[in-house]
């Protein structure tokens, strides 16, 4: 067992947990963050993603213990105030999400390619998306609600 | 899924990793971790210890010199990807890092992690072996067409730690791959690359191990054109048959790719 220390949404934490529980488990169990699911736990299917010090990652294929003094932000760490974030708004917009459960690896995929690429065409996000899978094959409003996320976002910057 | 346990110790220099894996009874080196992890939660590896180098700050840096651009063990495929110096000198390389897995892969993974692991179908070592790079360790520098010795199998010893690979800039090169679409790995991939003194083509995906395409390499130093690849045929004999893809499919598949490849470098 290992203290492991880190910031999780903006809040500093320090649990003890064994060596091999993955980044997935400590949050959803430890920490009852439960808005980061676990779909094929084979590092395939991309609901586990988070952000790792800015970086979306398969919080499936890493271990708690490699985070030890990272930022990790969640799907729970993306509304502010009670306002949800330009990418959550643009998935309810355009019916981004059918089931919903890979929705919150789709959202956070989705803040880091808009993070680094801005304004994306269609074939670019599809590509971005690579590691996501949709279950319900509910692509074509994905790609759509990112699309218009990263337009918004790119006004309100220029706003 | 839930791995055997394990003692996890983090490495911040090279010396202190060196020593732990030294010190562990059954230790392994842990990168970006997504084969390593993967396979530990199949439990198909069982290590002691984990000794994690991704945090090595030594370990992590790409630098363009006369004529190679060294990448440091450590260096996640995102950042060569991206890496002006690297686009710069070596595009196809950085575009074949742009091919692996997925964004969120691409953010873990390391390039020593893949030369060390020698995934039949990973990409790196198509680039490794056709650029004629040098992979230098804690221990000595590895010529390309002596390290990769057979599936998941190098000429790393036992606590040998790989620090950096070093490619030579060619005049032109390119990496043509056609991916499992659900794995994204390489069913067959193909790296040209043309030198002022010949060419070297590296093929992965197809076999048990990368390897060199003798035949397209002597064609291509006479005629850098994809018509002189067009007629040459590998062996389907030996190459990897799976539910994705008959040996003789790869085998046809590595000829294409070649023409892709020259078609894209000339």
């Amino acid at each position: 067992m290992t203290v492991v220390s880190m910031t999780v949404n903006g809040r500093p934490v320090s649990v003890e947990t064994e060596d091999r529980t993955l980044l997935v488990h400590f949050l959803r169990e430890q920490l009852r963050l439960t808005g980061t699911h676990i779909g094929c736990d084979t590092s395939q299917c991309g609901a586990c993603v988070v952000h790792v010090d800015g970086k979306a990652v398969k919080s499936c294929t890493m271990f708690a213990v490699q985070a030890e003094g990272a930022q990790v932000t969640t799907i729970e760490g993306l509304a502010k105030d009670g306002k949800l974030h330009p990418v959550q708004e643009a998935f309810r917009d355009n019916h981004g999400l059918q089931c919903g459960f890979c929705t919150p690896g789709m959202i956070m995929t989705a803040v880091d390619m808009i993070r680094r690429k801005g304004v994306m065409d269609r074939t670019t996000i599809r590509h971005e998306l690579e590691g996501n899978i949709c279950r319900c094959t509910g692509y074509v409003n994905i790609v759509s609600a990112i699309e218009d996320a990263a337009k918004r976002m790119a006004g309100e910057k220029a706003a | 899924m839930i791995t055997y346990p394990f003692t996890y110790r983090r490495a911040k220099t090279l010396a202190e990793a060196e020593a732990l894996i030294k010190a562990a009874p059954d230790g392994k080196l842990l990168a970006g971790g997504q084969t390593l992890i993967a396979a530990m939660k199949m439990r198909l590896a069982n290590p002691s210890d984990l000794i994690d180098i991704s945090c090595i700050k030594e370990l992590n840096y790409i630098r363009a010199g006369a004529g190679a651009v060294a990448i440091g063990a450590a260096t996640i495929h995102h950042d060569v990807a991206n890496s002006p110096e690297v686009k710069k000198a070596i595009p196809a390389l950085a575009r074949l890092a742009a091919l692996i897995g997925d964004p969120a892969v691409r953010h873990k993974g390391t390039i020593g992690g893949s030369v060390a692991n020698n995934d039949p179908a990973a990409d790196y070592p198509a680039a490794v072996l056709a650029l004629n790079a040098t992979i230098k360790t804690s221990r000595r520098s590895i010529r390309a067409d002596d390290f990769f010795t057979g599936m998941f199998s190098t000429a790393l010893e036992d606590g040998e730690i790989v620090t950096e690979v070093s490619f030579p800039v060619p005049e032109k090169a390119a990496y043509q791959k056609f991916p499992n679409p659900a794995s994204r790995y390489a069913m067959a991939g193909v790296f040209v690359a043309k030198f002022k003194d010949g060419v070297r083509v590296a093929a992965t995906g197809a076999g048990p191990c990368v390897f060199r395409v003798p035949q397209m390499e002597a064609a291509l130093a006479k005629s850098f054109t994809p018509d002189a690849v067009a007629k040459i045929a590998v062996a389907a004999d030996g190459l990897n048959s799976d539910i994705h893809g008959s040996a003789e499919y790869r085998a046809n598949l590595v000829t294409v790719m070649a023409k892709r490849a020259v078609a894209d470098a000339a």
